[in-house]
């Protein structure tokens, strides 16, 4: 069925209710989205919780980039601006980036593999409510205490909490608890999900859907979550053991009793590395599909694809010692885990590759998912070469702990993940809201982002190859260092401006968005043979599959995929 | 979907159990979890700067692992009548399980009361307390919690709410028994034998 | 780019190997060809002119070259000294790798979505080739990635032992560096000299290098010692000793920051290193070894100074007063910002310091000492006397 559907508004009341309202009333809309186990409300309230961090982690760095603005600044207090980069950075990753991965995956997963739901409903439910739950311990930090002024009991050593400046010495108080039980507990809700998902995948696929017939996406949530079960747990220790230290006295970081503080570091990196993998396979699992969809193609080499995502996920076992490299290592520590990270990148480029492939030879439609995968792939571009830079050691000898760690690892998570996000959002929305979102509105919000994000952290490099420090609250002036903070303010604002307009783009085209119908894109996989939303039970009749694109084959039965695979 | 497709019979598209998958999962998360506090004892293993050290105060718990290790065969031969259908049989032995965890949780607690009390060996004494009540007593609450499930199960079978189709949950149960004592083996390894002389 | 001999091989045994390797690559051309070389280092050092100039264009310092003058924009690009320049080579190789990948990729994709877009003319209905992969094209695309891996991971190695296992021509000056929340205390042992947060270094040139062995340490948390012109950076750890070394070739006082977040005032411990001529060097030596002078005109202040525990965290030589909570004042006036660099060393920010050092420094470790005027005045001027 060709884009620009003919339905008009007027089938509108044909159109299987939206998620919630088949009770019609507020209180029954409540109800069921706090009772319910269906993985597609789970999947949109993990969503509409990561976006709400969202907003709330952004206007932090509004604050953040407003005191950077300018040298000796005086928005923020030395005290509310260490609170705010921790709490910025802890959000933004567990209560932001982790529940749009677990949202994304929960409400799609099912829906691809042709299955009725998750393989535990229940404890999808219990998953999600962790997660919820506990982010707001941590936003309870800020009026803890000595309340809202003062920023409270925030934690302030920041995300990654080195020991030993968050021993009882030197953070009293419960500002780093906050920070250890609300992300322990997220954790929970993390693995628990992690679980889920991985039983799902290999347990309820539906017939004929062998795992190389998986789509790419479902490929790489597996992948994602064998990370999230292997990987949280570390940190999860470590929390364990800071906690002890904090409250019973426990000696393990102590360097008095003889404990090490590069132990913690290795603990938290062990978690910390594959995490921000974690965080970027769902992105390359959205671009997979889009990409091939708007190329009018299927995806270059799945057979590579998928061994280049496994790949990806041992090796990230292996890399984490290269945020460690200024520590204090010995040559062949140093040298080794150069070389993994050196050696990651290799899969990691490839998938570009292949991307870049499938777009060759096609019929590239710009809609708005596309224009979203296209800019991350640029973006993803850069940031991966940044990040070879400071694979090699001695480069990152002069850069960790600057600027351009910041600058590279945003461009990695805003740049490529958020792109990936929003490529997800405006390619599957129609499948869940049954509406199409606003394209104007979806531009603007192209332009203002791509245009706030580069003026945000492009001049990041800049001043982290000058010298600039992370984790500082002010700087003097006379470093080189004020022209890029200043242009990175304004990138700041002119980048919530663009979010903004996504927002409103949400809510209005909730009620006033074109009708998709089932198939809008002309897709391929099975999520695009149900009604836009699927009804709660997803299928009327659970599909049998013969190929990689099952759609494909039934829109083409001359020239069925399953003849050439 | 396409008519001409060839139609698999139920019997012929078999995917593993959802169970089964999600326990090797548990197992596997809990491993990883296990594996940093083991980590740790053994990285801090001689690095004291006081007393008491293992070697004054440690004697191998040769009672407990027992306690232990035989209720992983007690667990397997309840699993085999469960099998068969002797319901009877399976809850005596199931029973004996569950009362040899218990013994082997009271000689921890004794162990520990010892170590607490006449050592004064405590968790915030220095790198050989924590590290090994943070190990031992991670192993230990995932005996209780192993306990809770078996007395669990026991219960329900008395009352007659175990129904044949809960065969693979029982036997879920008993692998991550078999876990906890496995895991056991590793830590009598690290901390009584590795560690034990420093 | 400097001739190898210089860089690189200066030391001998360790290197020696590496060195001859080196020459090898370098002859093959495979690294860097030598032809040219000169060329790109002018074009390189007009770009950091232009670009410091922009970036200078708000009120700032353009780098300077005599001793007294600040280095206040420190730049990765224009290494001072061997370990830097150690750095700065590896870091331009992979800097020129990555934006020919950048050029090459994005050029690429950037053509795809060009030539490849669906025109308005197409029809909707047909679609184009269905290609689902070609195992050649993946293995050819696979070798050159893997080249270049292995090249940064040779060039890695390399500049990682070279750093790391230098060995020093003649005795190198030691200074041992302890981090403090939020001040840096420094320790001559060769000459017995302690004295905080201005590290007094000769300048080493060609036919005399003067390497500086620091050993780095921490009395709290973990600090992160960094001058970007100088080397990389290096963490202080509480429960170890870590080694660094910087050796510096221009005079000048070079700017740096503390890299790890240890707190409040983290932003604020700053980094001098004075790099004087080796006469400089000598006479700032001999004047922090000398005992402070004993002026009758401050002994009101030296009470003072007493009376309100001072010396509690404070040591003065010569004096009751040895705490080492804080850093030694026993020179104080021999340097040229207080506060670990949060302001320069003048009367009016001494005067606000003693009457609250929360003012300038809101949240380091030394409290409001609850000083009526008199006692400021005269604590100040008995500072003052601390030459």
């Amino acid at each position: 069925m060709p884009n620009g559907t003919t339905i008009t508004d007027a089938g509108a009341e044909l159109l299987p209710a939206r998620p919630g309202e088949e009770r019609g009333t507020l209180t029954g809309w409540v109800q069921d989205l706090v009772y319910t186990v269906d993985h597609k409300k789970l999947g949109m309230l993990y969503i509409g919780t990561g976006l709400f961090f969202f907003v709330v982690a952004g206007i932090m760095a509004l604050l953040i980039r407003a005191q950077l603005a300018f040298p000796n600044g005086r928005v923020l207090t030395p005290q509310e601006f260490n609170g705010f980069i921790t709490v910025h950075g802890t959000v933004m990753i567990f209560w932001v980036a982790m529940p749009l991965v677990f949202g994304m995956i929960n409400y799609l997963v099912p829906l691809m593999i042709g299955a009725r739901d998750m393989a535990f409903p229940r404890l999808n439910a219990f998953s999600f409510w962790l997660t919820f739950f506990s982010g707001f311990l941590l936003l309870f930090s800020f009026v803890g205490g000595p309340g809202l002024y003062g920023a409270g009991s925030a934690p302030d050593a920041g995300w990654f909490a080195i020991a030993p400046l968050t021993s009882p010495a030197f953070s009293k108080g419960p500002s780093i608890d906050y920070w250890s039980l609300s992300v322990l507990v997220s954790g929970i809700g993390s693995i628990t999900g992690g679980v889920n998902i991985m039983v799902t995948i290999i347990c309820y696929r539906t017939k004929g859907m062998t795992l190389h017939r998986m789509p790419l996406f479902v490929w790489l949530a597996l992948v994602t979550m064998f990370l999230v079960v292997v990987f949280l747990p570390p940190l999860s220790a470590a929390q364990i053991m800071l906690t002890l230290e904090r409250y019973l006295g426990a000696k393990f970081f102590e360097a008095q009793a003889g404990g090490s503080a590069i132990l913690w570091q290795h603990f938290f990196w062990i978690f910390g590395h594959p995490e921000v993998y974690i965080l970027v396979l769902p992105a390359f699992a959205t671009i997979s599909e889009v990409v091939p969809v708007f190329s009018r193609k299927p995806i270059f080499g799945y057979p590579m694809m998928v061994a280049a995502s496994i790949l990806i996920g041992f090796i990230s076992a292996g890399v984490w010692a290269h945020h460690m490299f200024t520590v204090g290592m010995n040559s062949f520590g140093v040298t080794f885990f150069a070389m993994a990270t050196l050696a990651i990148s290799v899969p990691t480029g490839i998938k570009i590759f292949n991307w870049l492939a499938t777009m060759y030879g096609g019929k590239i439609r710009l809609e708005l998912p596309m224009i979203f995968a296209i800019a991350f792939l640029f973006q993803f571009l850069i940031a991966g070469l940044t990040g070879i830079m400071l694979g090699v050691a001695p480069f990152d000898w002069q850069l960790n702990d600057s600027y351009f760690v910041i600058a590279h690892f945003h461009y990695v998570i805003v740049g490529g993940i958020l792109y990936g996000v929003f490529a997800f959002f405006y390619y599957w929305y129609p499948k869940a809201f049954g509406r199409m979102l606003d394209k104007k509105l979806g531009l603007w919000h192209f332009w203002l982002f791509t245009i706030g994000f580069h003026l945000t952290f492009d001049p990041q490099h800049f001043a982290g190859i000058l010298g600039m420090p992370r984790r500082i609250y002010t700087y003097q002036p006379g470093r080189g260092w004020e022209l890029w903070n200043l242009i990175s303010t304004i990138g700041a604002f002119v980048q919530a401006a663009g979010v903004v307009c996504f927002t409103v783009n949400l809510l209005w085209s909730a009620w006033k968005g074109k009708i998709a119908g089932d198939d809008p894109w002309d897709a391929w996989t099975l999520e695009w043979t149900t009604t836009s939303p699927p009804p709660e039970y997803n299928f009327e009749k659970l599909p049998e599959v013969r190929s990689r694109r099952p759609l494909w084959d039934l829109k083409h039965p001359e020239d069925p995929d399953w003849k050439f695979e | 979907m396409s008519t001409e497709s060839l139609s698999l019979t139920e019997t012929e598209w078999k995917l593993p159990s959802p169970r089964v998958v999600g326990m090797i999962l548990v197992i596997l998360t809990e491993t990883a979890l296990f594996t940093i506090f083991v980590v740790a004892y053994l990285f801090y293993i001689g690095k004291s700067t006081s007393g008491p050290y293992p070697h004054e105060v440690l004697e191998l718990p040769i009672l407990g692992t027992v306690l232990l290790l035989s209720s992983s065969a007690t667990i397997v031969v309840a699993e085999r009548n469960l099998h068969k259908g002797v319901t009877s049989l399976f809850n005596l032995w199931w029973l004996i399980t569950a009362l040899l965890g218990l013994g082997f949780l009271i000689y921890t607690a004794v162990e520990w009361y010892k170590l607490i009390y006449e050592d004064h060996l405590t968790i915030s004494t220095n790198l050989f307390g924590s590290t090994f009540y943070s190990l031992v007593g991670l192993h230990a609450s995932h005996v209780v919690v192993g306990l809770i499930l078996i007395f669990l199960i026991l219960i329900m079978n008395l009352t007659g709410r175990i129904k044949h189709y809960h065969h693979e949950h029982i036997i879920m149960i008993s692998w991550y028994w078999h876990f906890v004592d496995a895991v056991w083996v590793v830590v009598f390894t690290v901390v009584y034998i590795i560690g034990g002389n420093s | 780019m400097k001739s190898l001999e210089h860089l690189a091989c200066q030391d001998k045994d360790v290197t020696e190997g590496a060195c001859g390797v080196l020459r090898l690559v370098h002859r093959s051309g495979f690294v860097i060809p030598p032809v040219g070389s000169a060329l790109r280092d002018r074009a390189e050092k007009l770009f950091w002119r232009v670009f410091l100039l922009l970036t200078a264009a708000l009120p700032g310092t353009i780098n300077a070259q005599t001793a007294d003058q600040v280095r206040s924009v420190q730049n990765i690009f224009e290494p001072v000294g061997a370990p830097a320049e150690m750095l700065h080579r590896t870091s331009i190789l992979v800097l020129l790798i990555c934006l020919g990948i950048f050029v090459i990729v994005g050029g690429l994709l950037l053509y795809a979505v060009v030539r490849y877009r669906r025109r308005t003319t197409d029809d909707d209905e047909t679609e184009p080739p269905q290609v689902y992969g070609s195992t050649a094209i993946e293995l050819a695309w696979t070798v050159p990635p893997i080249l270049i891996v292995v090249v940064l991971a040779l060039a890695t190695a390399r500049t990682v032992g070279e750093i790391n296992n230098t060995k020093f021509i003649g005795d190198p000056l030691q200074i041992r560096i302890v981090g403090h929340r939020f001040w840096w205390e420094l320790h001559y042992p060769k000459y017995n000299i302690t004295t905080a947060n201005e590290i007094h270094v000769p300048v080493s040139y060609l036919s005399t290098p003067r390497p500086i062995e620091l050993t780095l340490a921490s009395a709290d948390v973990v600090h992160g010692f960094w001058v970007p012109e100088l080397s990389g950076k290096e963490w202080l750890v509480p429960d170890r000793e870590n080694k660094w070394w910087i050796q510096p070739s221009i005079l000048g006082i070079y700017l740096g920051n503390c890299t790890v977040l240890c707190g409040l005032q983290h932003a604020n411990m700053l980094i001098r290193v004075i790099v004087e001529s080796p006469e400089d060097f000598d006479r700032w030596v001999t004047r922090q070894q000398r005992p402070p002078t004993l002026d009758p005109n401050v002994e009101e202040g030296r009470r003072a100074f007493t009376a309100n525990s001072c010396g509690s965290c404070h040591r003065i030589e010569g004096t009751t007063s040895n705490g080492i909570f804080g850093p030694d004042l026993t020179h104080f006036m021999s340097r040229q910002t207080l506060g670990a660099g949060v302001a320069p060393n003048d009367d009016k920010n001494l005067r606000s310091w003693l009457r609250d050092p929360q003012v300038l420094k809101p949240g380091c470790l030394m409290p409001e000492m609850k000083l009526d005027t008199q006692q400021v005045e005269q604590i100040v001027a008995y500072l003052k006397t601390l030459n």
